[in-house]
């Protein structure tokens, strides 16, 4: 995983929830590609037309409340989003996130320092946020050391089997 | 040290004599439970490379959310699931023909005092009611409890909420949990265990304390626990022979916001759209037309629920443009509700009984709204587009608000009906 990350912003409100991330009616779908074609498809269809991979998501407190379906971080994870920041989280959307190795970062401040289509860049060693484009700098809280390790292993499945190899 | 219930259930699950909240314990599975999204899960399992289980008699599968199957692939999702629980030996499985998991799971004596259930499915808080520490959480991770058995928590502070006072007539539980969550919001309580007591939960059906717990997560509770009393532990013990040892909360424990609630003044409360805190009320929501009335789901589809629309429905009729659907929460209360007859007067007023489960709460089937359409639902979410179209309304109330304004065809207070 890149350490530094920069990209193209797009601005979510507070307590987005999952089923405007995911539409309950694709719960079924398992392919994870084809769960990224249906992210914010109902609420706000222009991130399907106008998003590309490696765009950054900032969103105010509370993102990804509601549902526990993991295809809401799922969809954005193989869309090519490479870190979502945001005020704050909701505790299964975090949990999912982190599981399936998409950074997360709870960073006090961030929805009132960025707009859509600012440039930001974010340092996972560091936790510190830029505003590359008004020049402003913040400080995500810090992640306990076991979600580092989940997030540097790729994940919870590959954290589990490096931890089942040792064992072995 | 004095500790919580979240606190020294975490700890038991720990192997550990205390915990604290904000640390990140190790936990024993004791129930983990899935319904449909078993087939996401058994997807994640097969990429760990285990072949077997870690305990087939700790899985709970239910099918719930689209049943019987709507679509070629929950079909086939369905039948993949059915293979995997027959060659694993799973027999805690529920099929189409049983109900909501959040229902079935008490029922069926998998939700016990003192333990840690594990769900795919953010109303796991439910189990809560049973003073068991029933959390919601994602599918990978279930997997690898499938895997080991085992999963990180962190441990959440508390919050306590005392209740006090006798609810007024057609005022209940579910009027006390959406001022409560209008009060503390939509995340209050995220990252955070809840404690319901006082008088007023004593005194409470375990139907009326499931729908606390229930709809606790709508304020982000990770946990909503009623203390287990007499009433829990007949409740169980008529269900189940595994044994178990109920936890409760020391008296000087820590909490981090204490709310103190007296509902002998408290009104019919709704939620409005699009936000489950959106919360007035009901004399203050105004004129609002309903296309819908929906009676059901894992918050409020169990008996007494079809009890009191029943009452309301009885001799009178559902407004002719309003659609009005009851779903039981399982069948045991379906087949409960037919000896005594409920069934007779819903249909009798023009309501539509669907099979327990989900129904269109989550938005797929059997009873979607159309654009610029609204509906009065005693479910537990009025997002944007939750329920069909993002340009229909929903709004959340009580069964007796449901009842009451499906035969006035807008939403109601059933004591002006």
């Amino acid at each position: 995983m890149d350490t530094v990350i920069r990209g193209r912003v797009w601005k979510f409100p507070d307590d987005v929830n999952t089923d405007v991330i995911y539409p309950g009616r694709y719960m079924s779908i398992l392919d994870p590609a084809e769960t990224a074609k249906h992210a914010f498809e109902t609420v706000y269809p222009r991130f399907l037309k106008e998003a590309r991979a490696g765009d950054i998501i900032v969103a105010g407190k509370y993102f990804g409340c509601g549902s526990s379906r993991e295809q809401a971080a799922t969809a954005l994870r193989f869309f090519g989003i490479p870190v979502i920041v945001a005020e704050s989280f909701a505790r299964i959307y975090f949990r999912n996130a982190i599981n399936l190795g998409l950074p997360v970062l709870s960073c006090p401040g961030v929805s009132a320092a960025f707009e859509q289509d600012h440039e930001a860049e974010v340092n996972l060693a560091t936790g510190t946020v830029k505003n590359l484009t008004t020049g402003a700098e913040l400080k995500s809280l810090p992640l306990p050391p076991l979600i580092r390790e989940i997030l540097d292993a790729g994940g919870l499945i590959p954290h589990l089997k490096g931890r089942l190899a040792q064992t072995a | 040290m004095p500790m919580t219930m979240a606190e020294k259930i975490l700890a038991r699950s720990a192997g550990r004599s205390t915990t604290i909240a904000g640390e990140i314990v190790e936990a024993a599975v004791n129930v983990a439970m899935s319904h449909e999204n078993a087939g996401m899960v058994l997807h994640h399992f097969k990429t760990i490379g285990a072949s077997r289980v870690w305990d087939p008699e700790r899985i709970v599968i239910v099918f719930d959310h689209r049943i019987p199957a709507e679509s070629e692939r929950t079909a086939t999702t369905h039948k993949t699931i059915r293979e995997f629980v027959r060659a694993q030996g799973i027999r805690n499985f529920y099929d189409i023909n049983v109900g909501i998991c959040h229902q079935v799971l008490p029922e069926h004596g998998h939700s016990r005092p003192g333990e840690l259930l594990v769900g795919t499915d953010s109303h796991t808080t439910t189990h809560g009611a049973f003073g068991c520490f029933g959390t919601g959480i994602g599918a990978t991770e279930m997997a690898c409890v499938w895997a080991t058995g085992k999963l990180w928590l962190r441990v959440p502070e508390t919050i306590r909420i005392e209740v006090t006072g006798q609810f007024p007539a057609f005022v209940s539980a579910k009027d006390l949990v959406l001022y409560v969550i209008g009060k503390l919001g939509a995340d209050g309580a995220d990252y955070k265990a809840v404690e319901y007591a006082g008088p007023t939960i004593d005194a409470m059906t375990i139907a009326s304390r499931m729908v606390l717990s229930n709809l606790s997560m709508e304020m982000g509770a990770k946990v909503a626990f009623v203390e287990p009393d007499e009433k829990t532990v007949r409740y169980v013990r008529e269900r189940t022979d595994v044994p178990f040892e109920p936890i409760f909360p020391d008296r000087d424990a820590k909490y981090v916001q204490t709310l103190k609630v007296d509902v002998s003044t408290l009104r019919p409360q709704i939620a409005c759209p699009h936000a489950v805190d959106n919360v007035k009320p009901i004399d203050e929501v105004g004129e609002v037309k309903v296309n819908q009335a929906l009676l059901g789901s894992c918050t409020n589809g169990r008996l007494e629920d079809l009890q009191v629309a029943a009452s309301i429905l009885r001799g009178r009729k559902v407004h002719p443009e309003t659609r009005m659907l009851v779903i039981p929460a399982s069948w045991a209360i379906y087949e409960e509700a037919m000896k005594a007859g409920l069934l007779f007067d819903l249909i009798g007023a023009g309501a539509v009984i669907c099979n327990p489960g989900c129904g269109p709460c989550l938005g797929v089937h059997q009873g979607i709204l159309a654009p610029g359409e609204r509906c009065i639902s005693s479910t537990n979410r009025n997002f944007q587009g939750r329920m069909g179209s993002p340009e229909a309304e929903v709004y959340l109330g009580s069964p007796a608000v449901v009842a009451a304004s499906a035969v006035a065809g807008r939403i109601i207070d059933p004591e002006k009906l």
